[in-house]
Parts: C-alpha cells; structure tokens; sequence
C-alpha cells in the first residue's frame, strides 16, 4: 500500500494499515542512525518548520534530527518571540509559512484540535507534534514500534497505560493505536482522571494499579502534571505515588519480563520510582532513540503523499 | 392601500385553518379569510401551491447593537428576519450597554424606529450589567416597554436573588426568560461531556449543568407564582423535567433552537466552530428527546437563538473561538426539512410553535390570522430546495451551522404590518 494523506493529525483517523506502514518505514530508517555518516537524501531540498506554541524540548529536537537526518531543511519558531505574540492568528501564521514555500510544518499546540484546523487552511502537511488534550501521535507511534521491537508483535499484548488519562494526548493516541493493532488496553488512573465514556474506544479501565498489572506485558506511565490548574479534581503527589507509583515492589508482583516506558520528562518519586527507572525493564531512552527513526517515517511519507497529489 | 393573497393554503393554527383560502389586507390589518375573495386590490398576490402563515416570531435573537456593531446591526439582522419569513423578534439584553435600564431601552428604541424592518421587541436584563449581582428595577423596565426580561448568556446563581427577581416580575406583570445553566457544573466546557468530549480532548458541558438550573428556575418561579420561559432547552432531563412540572400547572413555557434537534455532537469531529454554541449540540438521545417533546408539546417554541459572531472570533482555535450561531435565514427551512418533512409535526403545530405560542407567551396581538391582527405573513414555497451558502446569507456575521446543507422552504415573501419586506410583487 501506498501512503496518500498529507497530514498525520492523529492515530484515530489512520487504519492499521497506515499505522504499520509507518512502522516498517521506520523500521527501515532506524538503521540511517547508525551509519558514520547519519544521513539519506531523502528529503533533501525540503523545508520543515518547528512552530511550536508549547514548551517541549524532547520532542521538537526529535523532530529535528529526524529531519536532519533526511537532509530537510529545519527551521524553528519559538511562538515567544515571533509575530505570535503580535497577536497574529494560528491560521494567518500558517499561510505565512506556506507562502514561504516550507513543506510541512511540525506543530505543538495547547489547544486541542490546532492541527486538524491548520491542516484544513494549509496544502502544505502538518504534522501534529500534540495538540491540547487531543492527540500526539508520533509517540505513540515510537511507544508502539518500541514494543514491537522488544516483544515481537502487537495483537493480544496486555497494555496498561497509567497516570491522568483525562489530560493526556499521548494516551489517546496510545489507546487509538494499540486498539487498532489488536492489543487489549488498560488505562489506569484515579477516577477523577479517567476520562468520561473513555470504555467506548476499547480501553478497559482500573482504578487499582495492581490489578491493572497483574496481566501485564508493558506499563507505559505518564507524567504527572502537577502544575496543572484543575482545581480540586487532582489527587495529593505523595498520595499518589502510594496508589498509583510504579515502584520496584510493584513490579515483582508483575509479569517477570514486563517492559516499562515512559514519553518522558520523568519526574521520578512522583509517578515512577528511580530503581525503576533506571533498571532491567525500562525501555525509556530506546525509545527516544526510537522516536528519530519514527518521526523520519512520517516526515517522508507526508511528503511522498504530497509530492503524488500535486 | 389593500393586498390580495390569492389561492394559498393558508395556516392559522389560532382557528384551525388549513385550507386554500384567499386574505384580504386593509389598512396594514387582516381584514378578510375566505374562500374567492372578489375585492379590487392595490396588489395581488398569486399564492398557488404556496403555503400562506403567520409571519415568524422569534422569541431569541441577539441583535448586538448597541455595541457590537461588527457583528450585527438592527437593520442587518432585520433584513435577515425578512429573508427567514420573521417578522417579529425579540432582542436579548446583553448589548453595550446591557439593556438594564431606561436610557438604554431608550437608545436601543431609536435605532429600531430608525433601521428596523420587522417588529424589533426589547428583552430587558434581570440584573444591572447581567453580572448577577443587584437587579435591575423591573418596574421601570417593563415601564419603557420590554416584553421580557432575561439575563440570557448567564444565570442569575443566587437563590435568593433570583426569588427576588420572579416576585418581582410577578408584580410587574413581565414574563422572566431563564437561561438556565449552573456555570458551576459547565465550568470551562465548550462541548457536550461525553465520548466525542473525551476523543476529542476538549472539556465537557454535563446535561447536568442544564437540567439542574432548569430544576431550580422552575422551583423558585412556582414558588413566586411568576410566569417562567426557559431559552434553549437542549437535554432530555430537562425536557422531563419541564414536562412534570406543567402538570402542576405551573406558568412554564419553554424553547428550543432548530440546531438542537436537527444536529448531535457528531457534527464536533472536525473541531467546526460553526458547530459550537452554549449549550452544545448534544447526543442522539438528547435530540430524540427535543423531537418528542416537541411532538407532545412540552416544548412550546422553536426560536433561533441567532447569535452573530465575526469570522475573527470563529476562524481560531476550538476553545478560543465564541459560542453561537446565526439561524434567522436558515429557521423556518431547517424546521421544514426536520420537522415537517419527516411528519414530526404539520403545518399548524409548526406555526404554533413558530408564530401563535410566542405571541401567547408575550402577550403579543400577533402570530395569527384573525381579523383585525397586523398583517404579519410569510408565503413559502415548501418543496423548493436551496443550498445554504455563505456568500448568499445577508447577516453581517457567516456563523451558520447550516452551510452547505440542502435545506427546503423558500420564502416568497414576507409582509410584516401589511407591508412586503422580502420578495417582489411581479407587476
């Protein structure tokens, strides 16, 4: 199959088909980054655009090596210091980068829905980098070809997602993506931060770590956002870490060989213990490495479908 | 000057008439409803094939003047009423000023004899500024002439406040409308709460924060034995809740918009912030709700909430972008087309709803046929089609929910006081 949409918004709105086709792209890009020289032509004469309206380090420097290493163009725009704050709208910025003759734009947005929004003003792609609550695809996707690498396969895998699924894109496009390729998904939170209705995607639901990991083949934990302004709806930090923190004594009740990733930043002590962390099953740095070799696949087939199109 | 509508069928709900008659038309008033009439008219109108109503009274309408010029203005919204077939609006208080007192019924008052097209009826606010706090003097409002009064966009939160204010209108003699929302529950929501809510990362708006407002406005108007009409009735709870409470023969009337039972949440998908409004589009049960209790007549009115906003406040970020959308042009065809078409109500009960309950709830001498009444008419072509284009609506605001729908109904002419305000007689 080939690819044809111009965007990647979100994980909800690809097959699995297109979902594994960026995964084998992947898969044959990750080998790019262990080459002397770390680089393809591939994209070579591209320009790709960073516009970022959330602060993010991992993830925009992700991006960039990914491009870079398939000798596109990068240019970043820290929305701090740009017309942005001008008071320039999110469309009007995008034309502006479309007049400039750039070929995708990598956004970040904290609203949620920006990227479907820019995607329909634009003919250049757009690449959602997160937007809001909604959707960040490409961690998911790097979260899913990690598990792929280190267990084989997808379908029947027991995935538990833990920590505040209600604010979180990456577990809506880990829900959306493990679903489609067959996995049975527990998300786990404190009931206030399960999302209303969330069963409908496939998802089954705990409200008791220990129960959610009992069957598990990876726990993928999220981060805490403590500085979140929600008010009286989030739990205490040290009470969480007692009920929801995946600790060294949780995990020897798990599966012997249960992997563990975090999207990271980690704050370590709040939603994971250090010993975890850094031990035998964490997969947490494979998966930035992991990240370049994913973001290289969506960056070259938004650009192939593109290039069919016009 | 005399008008002569000939061989429509007419609808007048107010003397259960359905058939093809002809209308006479004498000095601006209804002065005949016969079979062949045989009278010399300045004008004839040739209504074969048409259907013949009372012109639409729109109990819901936010003209933004003063203040939001950019938006709206008297006389765009009015042209807009007369392209839909309405010919009487009622105008919500929150402008600049808020229509909290009699310099600005006042100013408002001018513009109308100034620009307006169609009868334009002031709404007055409950409380000084809308902000809930201190009412306005109701007395003195219903003094200069408003109809209502509403502090529509917010609810009054106090209890106590909001006693005050039905004991108040019951002495005044003035209808309160509720926009019954507890923004304690709402909070920041900007779509319904439920799985789309949830897929699509946004915060929800509970049925909760409706129907429980509902609960109380009813309860505290009974209490005061004050007439009630709830705005924009969305949810199934309250529809319920409505309907227990008019076997208690409480005074409650209440409403809903055409997007609420012709529209669901799936239409959010795509982030559309034409599709955006307070209180959201709601689910399917919501929707097969509304019909029903349209159908059994719990819900007494079907007004646009026409809520007019700029291209710059819609064409932005999904949570940034303003609630509302316009309805004025798109009503009585949105209606035809969901409500007509499917068989949920005939032309009587539509009219009823459109046109004759409004009036009752107003106490207005309006919204029928009967001799005597202002000539307030809409002519329809009810099987014609037309696509909603945003090129085509004549608001100064683009903000339908509607664009690029086939919707059927067009209206041939509307006369509002015995005079043509849309439509042009073929000489």
């Amino acid at each position: 199959m080939s690819w044809t949409k111009k965007d990647l918004l979100g994980l909800e709105y690809l097959t699995k088909e297109e979902i594994e086709l960026i995964l084998d792209t992947a898969d044959s890009f990750k080998e790019v980054s262990t080459r002397e020289i770390k680089k393809v032509p591939a994209l070579r004469g591209k320009t790709a655009v960073n516009l970022f309206y959330e602060p993010s380090t991992r993830t925009r420097v992700s991006f960039e090596v990914a491009a870079k290493r398939l000798s596109a163009d990068v240019i970043n725009i820290a929305t701090e210091t740009s017309s942005v704050r001008k008071g320039e709208t999110l469309i009007d910025t995008g034309r502006n980068i479309q007049a400039l003759k750039a070929d995708i734009i990598i956004m970040r947005h904290n609203c949620s829905g920006a990227a479907n929004m820019l995607a329909r003003a634009l003919d250049i792609s757009v690449v959602n980098a997160g937007d809001g609550w909604h959707e960040h695809p490409t961690q998911a996707l790097l979260d899913i070809f990690t598990l792929k690498e280190k267990l084989g396969k997808i379908k029947g895998l027991n995935i538990t997602i833990v920590g505040d699924i209600a604010h979180s894109r990456v577990a809506r496009s880990n829900i959306w993506g493990l679903t489609k390729l067959g996995a049975n998904v527990t998300v786990c939170a404190p009931e206030m931060l399960l999302p209303v209705a969330i069963e409908k995607t496939g998802a089954k639901t705990s409200s008791n770590i220990d129960e959610a990991l009992k069957d598990a083949d990876a726990v993928n934990v999220l981060r805490m956002q403590f500085e979140r302004d929600e008010g009286a709806a989030f739990p205490e930090q040290l009470d969480y870490f007692k009920r929801f923190g995946i600790t060294g004594e949780r995990l020897a009740r798990a599966k012997k060989d249960i992997i563990v990733m975090h999207p990271g930043p980690i704050n370590r002590g709040i939603e994971m213990s250090s010993e975890v962390a850094d031990g035998a099953n964490s997969v947490i740095l494979e998966q930035v490495t992991n990240g370049i070799a994913v973001r290289m696949a969506v960056l070259f087939l938004v650009s192939q479908a593109r290039e069919i199109k016009t | 000057m005399s008008m002569l509508i000939k061989g429509g069928r007419v609808i007048d709900p107010a003397n259960k008439i359905d058939a093809l008659l002809d209308i006479l038309i004498e000095d601006n008033k209804i002065s005949k409803v016969a079979k062949n009439i045989k009278a010399q008219a300045s004008s004839i109108i040739d209504a074969t094939g048409k259907i013949v109503a009372p012109g639409i009274i729109d109990m819901h309408v936010h003209l933004r003047q003063p203040g939001r010029e950019d938006k709206e203005t008297v006389a765009t919204a009015t042209a807009a009423a007369a392209k839909g077939g309405v010919t009487t609006v009622l105008a919500m208080p929150n402008t600049n000023p808020t229509m909290d007192c009699l310099e600005s019924v006042e100013l408002l008052k001018g513009i109308i004899t100034k620009d307006a097209r169609i009868n334009v009826l002031i709404c007055g606010a409950i409380t000084r500024g809308r902000l809930g706090k201190e009412l306005s003097d109701v007395a003195a409002l219903k003094k200069s002439g408003v109809y209502a009064i509403s502090d529509d966009g917010c609810s009054v939160d106090s209890d106590e406040l909001m006693l005050k204010a039905f004991n108040e209108a019951r002495q005044a003699g003035i209808l309160t409308i509720c926009h019954s929302e507890d923004k304690k529950l709402s909070g920041k929501g900007v779509i319904n709460m439920g799985f789309n809510s949830t897929r699509l990362g946004l915060r929800g708006i509970s049925n909760e924060s409706e129907y429980k407002r509902v609960a109380r406005d009813i309860e505290l108007a009974e209490k005061a034995g004050a007439a009630v009409h709830i705005a924009h009735v969305s949810c199934r709870q309250s529809v319920e809740i409505i309907a227990k409470a008019k076997k208690r023969r409480v005074k409650l009337t209440c409403e809903t918009a055409p997007h609420y039972f012709s529209l669901t949440e799936e239409e959010l998908l795509g982030y559309d912030t034409n599709m955006k409004m307070n209180p959201p589009l709601r689910s399917c049960e919501d929707v097969a709700a509304i019909k029903q209790g349209l159908r059994d007549g719990t819900i007494d009115v079907v007004s646009s909430d026409h809520a007019p906003h700029t291209e710059n406040e819609k064409d932005i970020e999904f949570e940034r972008a303003e609630f509302g959308v316009t309805g004025l042009e798109t009503e009585l065809a949105v209606n035809i087309t969901e409500l007509i078409d499917s068989k949920l109500l005939d032309w009587s009960k539509l009219f009823e709803k459109m046109a004759l309950n409004p009036a009752k709830i107003l106490g207005l001498d309006r919204g029928s046929l009967s001799q005597g009444r202002p000539a307030d008419i809409v002519i329809i072509s009810a099987d014609k089609e037309w696509a909603v284009k945003k090129n085509e609506l004549i608001s100064k605001s683009k903000n339908s929910a509607f664009l690029g729908r086939v919707l059927k109904g067009v209206v041939d002419y509307t006369i509002c006081n015995g005079k043509i305000v849309q439509g042009c007689l073929l000489k």
